[in-house]
């Protein structure tokens, strides 16, 4: 045993983990520009992340105009209905929420919660931050070349994405892919961050079964992007070839125009099983991340321990490794074997397990909980009932003869909309309110974030609910304008005018959000050191917001895990991680 | 696809499955709090977290040659599949990147003697036979103008040019005469990433042979006695 020796301030044993050699700037552009520090760097990320998502949020307005009132407003075209579909939806679901989850949340929280200094490469973690932005920058320079934006659908599916009839064919879909190819680039610098830190770099007496939920969501999101990422990269350099080089990996003999194409012998159907196989990790790349910092948020304003904090990891854990038996689901109307879809059906149903056990454990939590209904509170919750809402309609979805006809109507779009748009987004909107007063010292303002949140939640459930049902009425999906068709009423038109009302209003919401944003950077309520009296190391730094190096002099030690809430007896109703159990004799 | 993708994916679910049984998982942290100098281990692994990083790298490069491959057996079994010609110059690729591999470890063993001299020499000599091995792939690709190989083999020479930038910075310190000591861990990770290339490269290769036709065709029809299984259920 080591020797102990006890001061005032607790007890300092030495250290197991070695200091780490910070790099120190030396210029204004090197502390904040081309910073190391993996608190400005998560900064970068999420202001970047929130600018273009902006940028997919007026996409979405002008589609919605376009849908509601075809003919009196001609701001689009059929060619620019498409380049938005697609544009809107690879920005909202890659370069926002992947980025904002993993770059942002990832890298702000990783080495705080975990008592670390910093990410273990910081410089390698600089660089993901520059390839990232550079990425965003292609991507957006592609609205500005002939032809615009590409038009194929955020699934890229070939061969109509590099043909002449999808608007972007010449320059749209090669700075598409070349954008794409960019961000998994500069992804993987950061993921090789994320893991090895959390392995690595955790602080004395944190085991990982202390570390919140939210690294544990963190850490296996990002194993599930390191190994997924790769299969979008193949898919997209491959596209590139057969659209530049004139290969056919993917493009079959074609005629277009009445001419023969110099391509053939390509498989569609290889890009569809190299793009979901890619593309079903990412939803709980998006998800699992979601998981882990609602049940944090839900434990500190509930001022209760997380119910099931092991079966919490577990579920984590078996939801990343059934993620990628399950790709094919997206496939049952590409003609693929049934038996497959049977099989796939199969393990889309099993993953309902380990998600159920995460809803009841929350609700669990909850059960007599002391529920402060405060900002963060309130989207967490809201997350909840969304997920659930979303995922009902994922089991209809998941079952070959119900997707069958279901597919490419407004349902799916609904559906989709609700699991993996909305509900990731009020975890992003309730980790922001959440972790606003560590970042910048300051509370966001509670007014203006209760309408934010009331207006978005509300907002969200009048847009996808008449969504789900213009989908059952059989309305498809990607078409500009609906017409005179034998099978939809014209009371959806109605109901497309009311989702559209429902959609700007939301909107309108997120720019009160964004003046809050800013407004409370200057204005704010100063926050203190530990506004929401939480029990996780993030909370417990010397300094707010963190210096430089995080923990001052010495790292934190760890003594309990990251849930003691109401202990009784205890002084407070939490005890924080950093303070140990009272000595036994000796 | 699907099966050359359970190939990858298993030995990935094993290392995951035997790291996580070694972080008690069945511990039940809430009853576990420790007083002062008693707090547990935390689990992390004694090797340098360059060590970890690298292999993660390896599983994510892993992944990706792994797709490539699996796609590249899909696209095999389409009918106007054309097996790729594997010119002579190959097999001298072929040595010059086991030579090159060779000399690394070589150095590697040379800086856990600690004979600084001798990891320089490996290092530049190491440095060399993977340039040519570059130059050599380059003359390939001008002979072949195949765009399956250009593609594979592509991917596969920038990812040993990243490795000669890491070289060339280790290969700088010994230049500048550091200890030996300061060394050993870079030189270490860079012999660890060039048998990777190399075994790698072996796999890409023998992707070329002919067998390798056979074996997507035995694929192929095992997945088609499945097909004639179900009709015949049906």
């Amino acid at each position: 045993m080591v020797d102990i020796t006890i001061g005032a301030a607790g007890a300092i044993q030495p250290a197991e983990v070695k200091d780490v050699e910070l790099y120190h700037p030396k210029s204004w552009v090197t502390k904040y520009v081309f910073s190391q520090d993996a608190k400005v760097i998560a900064v970068q990320y999420s202001i970047t992340a929130l600018s273009i998502g902006l940028v997919a949020l007026v996409l979405s307005w002008m589609m919605r105009l376009q849908l509601a009132f075809p003919s009196s407003f001609s701001l689009i075209g059929p060619a620019e209905y498409l380049q938005f579909i697609t544009m809107h939806g690879m920005i909202m679901v890659i370069y926002l929420l992947t980025a904002l989850f993993l770059g942002g949340f990832g890298n702000y929280l990783i080495p705080l919660m975990v008592g670390a200094r910093d990410m273990v490469f910081p410089y390698v973690n600089m660089l993901s931050y520059w390839v990232y932005l550079l990425a965003v920058l292609v991507l957006v320079a592609s609205f500005f070349m002939p032809g615009g934006p590409t038009g194929a659908g955020w699934t890229l599916y070939p061969p109509q994405a590099i043909l002449s009839g999808t608007p972007g064919q010449q320059w749209g879909i090669i700075l598409m892919l070349s954008s794409l190819i960019l961000f998994i680039i500069g992804f993987t610098m950061g993921g090789l961050n994320y893991v090895v830190t959390v392995l690595q770099a955790r602080t004395r007496g944190m085991t990982m079964m202390r570390l919140p939920l939210t690294v544990w969501g963190i850490l296996t999101a990002t194993v599930l992007a390191l190994l997924a990422f790769p299969a979008l990269f193949v898919g997209c350099v491959m596209l590139l070839f057969d659209r530049v080089l004139g290969t056919s990996f993917f493009i079959p003999a074609v005629v277009e125009l009445g001419q023969h194409l110099k391509y053939s012998g390509g498989s569609p159907l290889m890009f569809q099983h190299l793009f979901w196989f890619f593309g079903h990790p990412e939803v709980y790349i998006v998800a699992v991340p979601a998981f882990g910092i609602v049940s944090d948020l839900i434990s500190t304003h509930a001022r209760k321990n997380i119910f099931g904090y092991r079966m919490m990891v577990w579920a984590i854990v078996a939801i990343g490794a059934l993620s990628f038996v399950v790709w094919a689901h997206h496939m049952y109307v590409s003609g693929m074997n049934p038996y497959f879809g049977f099989f796939f059906a199969t393990t889309t149903l099993i993953i309902a397990i380990p998600t159920a056990i995460k809803v009841y454990n929350w609700v669990l939590t909850l059960w007599r909980g002391d529920i402060h209904l405060t900002v963060p509170m309130l989207f967490a919750l809201s997350f909840i009932v969304t997920f659930v809402n979303g995922g009902l309609t994922g089991l209809f979805l998941g079952n070959v003869v119900v997707d069958v006809p279901l597919s490419d109507t407004m349902f799916v779009v609904a559906h989709f909309h609700m699991v993996m748009g909305m509900a990731p987004i009020f975890v992003i909107f309730g980790g922001i309110y959440h972790w606003y007063p560590k970042v910048t010292g300051r509370m966001l303002d509670e007014m203006l974030g209760k309408f934010h949140f009331w207006v978005t939640f509300l907002g969200a459930y009048l847009i996808y609910f008449p969504m789900h049902y213009l989908g059952l009425l059989g309305v498809p999906r990607r078409y500009f304008e609906l017409g005179e068709t034998a099978f939809v009423p014209q009371s959806a038109t109605t109901l497309n005018i009311f989702i559209t009302i429902a959609a700007l209003t939301v909107g309108f919401a997120q720019m009160v959000f964004l003046f809050n944003l800013i407004w409370s950077l200057f204005k704010g309520k100063p926050a203190g050191s530990n506004p929401w009296r939480a029990t996780t190391l993030e909370w417990q730094t010397p300094e707010t917001p963190p210096g430089h190096g995080n923990w001052g002099k010495e790292l934190p030690v760890v003594y309990r895990w990251a849930y003691d809430y109401s202990v009784p007896g205890a002084e407070q109703d939490f005890v924080p991680q950093n303070q140990p159990a009272i000595a036994r004799a000796a | 696809m699907s099966i050359t993708i359970l190939f990858f994916l298993a030995p990935i679910g094993v290392i995951v499955a035997w790291w996580l049984s070694r972080q008690r998982l069945m511990a039940k942290p809430w009853l576990d709090v420790s007083a002062i100098g008693e707090v547990p281990d935390t689990g992390a692994s004694s090797s340098p977290a360059a060590t970890i990083g690298l292999g993660v790298f390896l599983a994510v490069v892993s992944s990706l040659f792994a797709l490539f491959i699996s796609a590249y057996f899909m696209r095999m079994q389409v009918a106007d599949w054309v097996q790729l010609p594997a010119p002579k110059l190959l097999w001298f690729n072929r040595g010059v990147l086991i030579l090159s591999s060779v000399a690394l470890q070589y150095a590697q063993v040379a800086a856990r003697r600690g004979r600084i001299q001798d990891v320089g020499d490996g290092l530049i000599v190491g440095g060399l036979f993977a340039l040519t091995f570059l130059v050599g792939q380059l003359y390939v690709w001008r002979q072949l103008n195949a765009a399956g190989y250009f593609l594979f083999t592509g991917v596969h020479g920038l990812h040993l040019l990243g490795g000669l930038v890491a070289l060339a910075r280790t290969a700088d310190k010994v230049w500048r005469g550091v200890e030996v000591g300061q060394v050993r861990l870079s030189v270490q990770l860079c012999a660890v990433y060039w048998h990777f290339l190399l075994a790698l490269w072996l796999v890409l290769f023998s992707l070329l042979t002919p067998w390798v036709g056979d074996f997507a065709r035995l694929l192929s029809r095992v997945g088609g006695l499945r097909r004639t299984k179900s009709k015949w259920r049906t």
